[in-house]
């Protein structure tokens, strides 16, 4: 059956118009029935089309369900496609971990691809709707540029299920405990646990290699590290990093540097340094990539939350 | 009239000297607007501070500071804020109070484009006098206004006041000290679009702020939507022993108002 798709999948790459957005998206088998697609450590560009998160699916044995959707419709189009290669079952759930766009913008793809040519529930946190109905044109606006022709057919697709707390989700003899948190990395951060394997996808509130970046709240997001280290998981999947890494010791280095930002600004703010004095004074850390990009930014987002102490 | 080709001839001579496509034209028409005819000396007396390049286009720090002179017994009474090539460029007006002698004024903004920056202050014998800097950073007015809604809204018009003493031995003349009032609003500019009902989440923001010690003015804000999300403004001032009250006035007409200490740190 695998290999007969996978024939039709060929044939259709070679001879299908789109066959760039069909090739499927290399994906890693990281436990029985968990695949992950490892994201470039990078910023959304042409080259990487967006595919700049960890994202994957996890197949029981009535259903599939999602776990992001890439930074772009090609992106989603592409773990479509590594779905089918390894299951004709339908895709019931798709679940957004956060609002970020290197994590939903390939939600449409999976439109139809559940039973009978319905389309999957889209699962997101409580909060993540209005995130996206204030943000979404922003988003699409802020990555046009940078994704070019990839950047076709942007849209932002609203969750049809909320999670306030916990939701579990069957995908047949395996379920799937889906966690809503308080504001950390957003302020609608969902993790997904497969209960079976015990692999815990831990969306952005788990970054490896990636500098962590604060949209939320950098007290918040220390906060609930215990928490976190005490699901009862094997391994995780970062939202950014390794497609998967052991638990809970992976959680190490984002703590250190988010406590060591805190650490190095609150004396400086109980001394009374500005803001622009602070941002040049907290030293950029070391072992992570893309610290240009986020840390001076994270300092800044830090100091402005951290002086209201 | 006569001062028209001198101001263009300066126009041409700062065109060649900045980066293109941003000849002062915004500039001018906001100056002619704000100060018609009136001189505007570039003497380096105030100065401004600004990050070439900001970190998040909705939250760049800016100093202005006016450097009189050891024995100058001039005060500002007025600084405005404007950024060039922001949809609202008058980022604030500043009026102080005659007893405090402020000199100096911090807040953050946000920058829509890249653009230049100038401070303009007014001085106690009329005089005025400008300071232009140029930042690089964009859509900060349409960036999405706040991390998270819930706790905005739980801590509206929560204020602090934070008194910073100028270490002994330091240069400030007649024992200033500083002092940062912090506001929570999320100060909505109105150009953030809501994408399921196309309509724009309205703008909503801190419009006039008075902060006294006594009954005595230290200064007064007049603000709009280029001011960032939880307004800050750090300034120094004279003390004098009085408790200091912020009054804040939001373009809803709500009201928020707090007092503290003379010494509250």
């Amino acid at each position: 059956m695998i290999a007969r798709i996978a024939l039709a999948l060929t044939l259709l790459a070679l001879c299908g118009g789109r066959a760039l957005a069909e090739e499927p998206l290399a994906v890693t088998r990281i436990a029985p029935g968990v695949f992950v697609h490892h994201g470039e450590i990078a910023l959304m560009n042409e080259a990487n089309r967006g595919s700049i998160a960890n994202i994957g699916f996890v197949v029981g044995d009535d259903a599939v369900a999602v776990i992001d959707t890439g930074g772009s419709l090609f992106v989603g189009r592409a773990l479509l496609a590594a779905v089918r290669r390894v299951t004709p079952l339908p895709v019931r759930f798709v679940i957004n971990t956060h609002m970020h766009p290197d994590h939903v913008f390939g939600n449409a793809a999976f439109r139809g691809t559940s039973d009978g040519g319905g389309n999957p529930t889209l699962v997101g946190h409580r909060q993540l709707p209005e995130a996206l109905a204030t943000r979404g044109q922003h988003y699409i606006a802020a990555n046009r540029d940078a994704l070019g022709p990839y950047a076709e057919g942007l849209e932002i697709v609203l969750p049809d299920r909320t999670v306030a707390d916990t939701m579990r989700v069957d995908l047949g003899n395996r379920t799937l405990l889906i966690r809503a948190w308080p504001t950390a990395h957003t302020n609608n951060d969902l993790t997904v646990l497969d209960e079976a394997t015990a692999t815990l996808f831990a969306g952005d509130l788990l970054f490896m290699d990636h500098l962590p970046a604060i949209d939320g709240s950098l007290i918040g997001w220390l906060a609930i590290h215990d928490t976190l280290a005490a699901v009862p998981a094997e391994r995780v999947v970062p939202g950014h990093g390794p497609s998967s890494a052991p638990w809970p010791e992976a959680l190490a280095p984002q703590r250190a540097y988010l406590a060591g930002l805190a650490a190095a600004l609150r004396p400086l703010i109980r001394r009374g340094l500005p803001m622009a004095e602070a941002v040049a004074t907290v030293p950029p850390p070391e072992d992570w990539s893309l610290v240009e990009e986020f840390h001076r930014r994270n300092v800044t987002a830090a100091f402005a939350e951290l002086e209201w102490e | 009239m006569q001062r028209l080709p001198i101001l263009a001839a300066t126009a041409m001579v700062l065109a060649l000297a900045s980066p293109p496509a941003f000849a002062d034209g915004a500039w001018d028409d906001i100056r002619w607007s704000l100060y018609g005819d009136d001189a505007i000396a570039e003497d380096g007396l105030v100065t401004l501070e600004a990050p070439y390049r900001a970190e998040d286009a909705a939250l760049v720090p800016m100093t202005i500071r006016a450097d009189l002179p050891e024995g100058d017994d001039r005060t500002v009474t007025e600084l405005v804020l404007v950024i060039d090539e922001n949809p609202a460029p008058i980022a604030a007006t500043f009026t102080f109070g005659p007893k405090a002698k402020v000199s100096e004024i911090s807040t953050r903004v946000r920058v829509n484009a890249y653009t230049h920056v100038h401070a303009v202050a007014t001085l106690s014998d009329g005089s005025r006098h400008v300071a232009e800097q140029f930042v690089k950073a964009s859509g900060g007015c349409s960036a999405p206004a706040t991390k998270d809604p819930e706790a905005t809204m739980a801590t509206l018009g929560n204020m602090k006041f934070r008194r910073f003493d100028t270490p002994a031995g330091a240069d400030g003349p007649m024992n200033r000290v500083e002092g940062q009032l912090m506001i929570r609003h999320p100060n909505n500019s109105g150009l953030q679009m809501d994408q399921i009902t196309r309509l724009y989440v309205p703008a909503w923001f801190v419009q006039n702020v008075t902060v006294t010690q006594g009954d005595d003015l230290i200064l007064a804000m007049e603000g709009g939507i280029s001011i960032s999300e939880d307004p800050s403004f750090r300034f120094d001032y004279l003390p004098s022993g009085e408790p200091i009250r912020a009054e804040v006035v939001d373009t809803k007409g709500e009201a928020f108002s707090a007092q503290w200490p003379s010494g509250a740190s």
